[in-house]
């Protein structure tokens, strides 16, 4: 076991794999002789050369596009947008070619690629830099999406995001990457669609991911504190999720609380809500609520911005109501 | 055919036009049945045809080696049916059947063939320019000769990923043939209505890319342009845009009128006038390589080859409903 950052379990994930199997590469800005925006890539261009770790211009669109068309080609692209802000302009390639390529080719054309970086927000970088992706990638069927929130999390689901043969989004959590971590240092391979249970309870489910799962076990303290047993249960995958996980831990705790970056209308923790209402109605001893983020393009003003952001004082008012105790 | 002395080249150069040919007017005639399908309402959805453009794609096909890549738009059922896919694969694909190259899952945007390297049409205009830089990215980072063809419409290049495609493939060195098929309109924009540039080729000069102006109308010149084209990217993996000028005879797709308010009549009988087919029909009655009667035999087998594709997906079952659940991810 080693201590790592998120960042270096992230670059530990790519490097292996990349030794692993020549047909992985690297595409996106930045990524190469600046060593990534974030340093993810870093060491990688040395190692690996610039047939396999490419700069390019900044044109996310076209060059999510190149990874498509190099994935159609038999390679396996691993595509780096310096955050998923900007991965906007390439929602197209996302949407229309990447996510519908097997299904319109009558199953004839796989896609194993990886689209990853940055998402959420992080500090007073306002409106167009601070913005949670998940609910508009994990409505497309023929992707798949992950969120980790540690680092062992991020190494291993990374490196099933680059074994699998379908397009798989992978949000990293933007003020994650300093985050330190305990990593097993043998093979360490996280399954795409299993939610873990970060800390066990009984009176409350948490559900979270990525960013927000710190927030929930914060939030758990608290209500630790005040007598109240809160499981938080970490998503990892939110396509596909990991239903029968959060089922159970429903079926166990008979409240949940679901906490999310994003807005609330349309977000994914309104899925979430749909399920358990849908599998887990006769279990539940209270009304799901959700934390989001404030219905609000985020502002840049430090106090308006931490009202805005999902906290732990928000979850445990939340789980304060569920538990009908306010 | 008569039969006057000639040379092992001529021979041979006689038998390359008569196969172009036959592959335009298999193009004509199995478009013309796609729209009586169409009328018929066997064909739903879009349906583009390609009259009038096929000597674009036989001229360029022609120059092509089977492990040469080709990636469409939506107007792509001539080239799919000259990269071998059967008459009767792309005919059930646009009917929607599960003998479809598509399983019937595409329709007539979206044919497919990876064996035969043709890797679809693509529906969202310009959006399958860069996909054409990646397959050629991964031909050049496997060590691979192989070069890949794009076509797309002239209205394609006011799109944002056209441009960044080709600075990447001109940076890169991608040997990617960028095949502008300029029919002067997009739907029913011309294209000067909506473009600053309107000299298509001019915009290579932007991305220091080679580049070649080329009557569309005419197979010959596309296929000797092509042939260059191809020849830089699989000797020297060098990108070049073609601009390749042409004309569509019918609506922009199935529902739109034939010429519509946005041309004339005249305007497209014009066009007309310049048929690729006939210039070369007339062009190898001319040479002596084939006289009226072998012409009209031709027409007769291409005839009854579409009529039997039309059978063919007529006949062919219609997906299995579990189909609807397959194909969205791979295990
Ligand atoms: C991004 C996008 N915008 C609009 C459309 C609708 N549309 C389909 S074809 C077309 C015209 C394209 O013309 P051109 O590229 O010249 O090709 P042509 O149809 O002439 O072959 C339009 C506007 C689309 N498919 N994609
Ligand atoms: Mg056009």
């Amino acid at each position: 076991m080693a201590t790592l950052t998120y960042r270096d379990a992230l670059n530990q994930a790519l490097r292996e794999e990349m030794q692993r199997d020549p047909n992985v590469f690297l595409m996106g800005e930045e990524v190469g002789v600046y060593q990534g925006a974030y340093k993810v890539s870093r060491g990688l261009l040395e190692e690996f050369g610039p047939q396999r770790v490419v700069d390019t211009p900044i044109a996310e669109l076209g060059f999510a596009g190149i990874g498509v068309g190099a994935a159609m080609g038999g390679l396996r692209p691993v595509i780096e947008f310096m955050t998923w802000n900007f991965a906007v302009l390439a929602l197209d390639q996302i949407v229309n070619s990447a996510a519908k390529m097997l299904y319109m080719s009558g199953g004839q054309i796989p896609m194993p690629i990886v689209f990853r970086g940055p998402n959420g927000a992080a500090l007073q970088l306002s409106s167009q830099h601070s913005q949670a992706w998940e609910s508009w990638l994990s409505h497309i069927p023929g992707l798949k999406v992950v969120a980790p929130a540690t680092p062992a999390d991020a190494k291993g689901l990374l490196k099933s995001a680059i074994r699998d043969n379908n397009p798989v989004i992978v949000l990293e959590g933007e003020m994650l990457y300093n985050l330190k971590g305990d990593v097993p240092d043998s093979e360490h391979i996280v399954p795409i669609g299993r939610a873990d249970i970060k800390r066990e309870g009984s009176d409350v489910t948490l559900v979270c991911h990525s960013k927000t799962l710190s927030v929930a076990v914060k939030a758990a303290e608290q209500l630790a504190e005040q007598n109240v047993s809160a499981e938080v249960l970490d998503l990892r995958s939110l396509r596909p999720l990991d239903e029968a996980a959060i089922l159970e831990s429903v079926t166990k705790t008979n409240r949940a609380v679901v906490v999310e970056e994003g807005w609330p209308h349309s977000g994914i923790g309104a899925q979430i809500v749909d399920l358990i209402q849908r599998d887990a109605f006769d279990e539940l001893d209270a009304p799901v609520l959700r934390v989001t983020q404030a219905d609000v393009p985020m502002p840049y003003n430090k106090v308006l911005e931490r009202a805005a952001k999902a906290s732990p004082e928000k979850v445990v008012a939340a789980a304060r109501r569920v538990l009908y105790l306010e | 055919m008569t039969a006057t002395a000639r040379s092992p080249k001529d021979t041979t150069q006689a038998e390359l036009h008569l196969k172009m040919l036959r592959q335009m007017l298999l193009i004509r005639r199995f478009e013309e049945k796609a729209a009586e399908a169409y009328a018929l309402g066997k064909i739903g959805g879009f349906c583009h045809l390609y009259i009038g453009q096929e000597a674009v794609g036989v001229g360029a096909l022609t120059a092509l080696r089977e492990d040469d890549y080709v990636i469409c738009s939506y107007r792509e059922h001539g080239q799919a049916l000259i990269k071998g896919i059967s008459p009767n694969a792309v005919m059930a694909e646009l009917f929607g059947k599960a003998t479809g190259c598509s399983k019937g899952k595409g329709g007539s945007m979206h044919l497919f063939d990876v064996n035969r390297r043709f890797m679809g049409g693509h529906g969202i205009v310009g959006g399958h320019v860069p996909l054409a830089a990646g397959l050629g990215f991964a031909i050049k980072y496997k060590g691979g000769d192989q070069v890949c063809v794009c076509f797309f419409g002239e209205a394609a290049v006011n799109i944002g990923a056209f441009h960044e495609t080709l600075n990447m493939a001109s940076v890169w060195k991608l040997p990617v043939i960028f095949l502008c098929e300029n029919n002067r309109y997009g739907m029913g924009t011309a294209f000067e209505r909506v473009a600053a540039v309107t000299d298509i080729v001019e915009h290579a000069c932007s991305y220091d890319m080679a580049a070649e102006l080329v009557d569309g109308m005419n197979v010959l010149t596309v296929y000797d342009a092509t042939r260059r084209a191809i020849e830089r990217a699989r000797k020297h993996s060098h990108p070049t845009l073609l601009e390749v000028r042409t004309y569509r005879y019918m609506g922009h797709s199935m529902s739109d009128p034939l010429h519509g308010v946005y041309r004339t009549k005249d305007e497209v009988e014009e066009q007309k006038a310049r048929d690729p087919i006939t210039h070369l029909a007339g062009k190898l009655k001319e040479e002596g390589v084939i006289d009226q009667a072998a012409l009209d035999a031709m027409d007769t087998e291409i005839h009854a080859e579409v009529e039997e594709a039309v059978k063919f997906a007529d006949e062919s079952p219609d997906p299995e409903p579990d189909e609807l659940f397959t194909d969205v991810l791979v295990d």
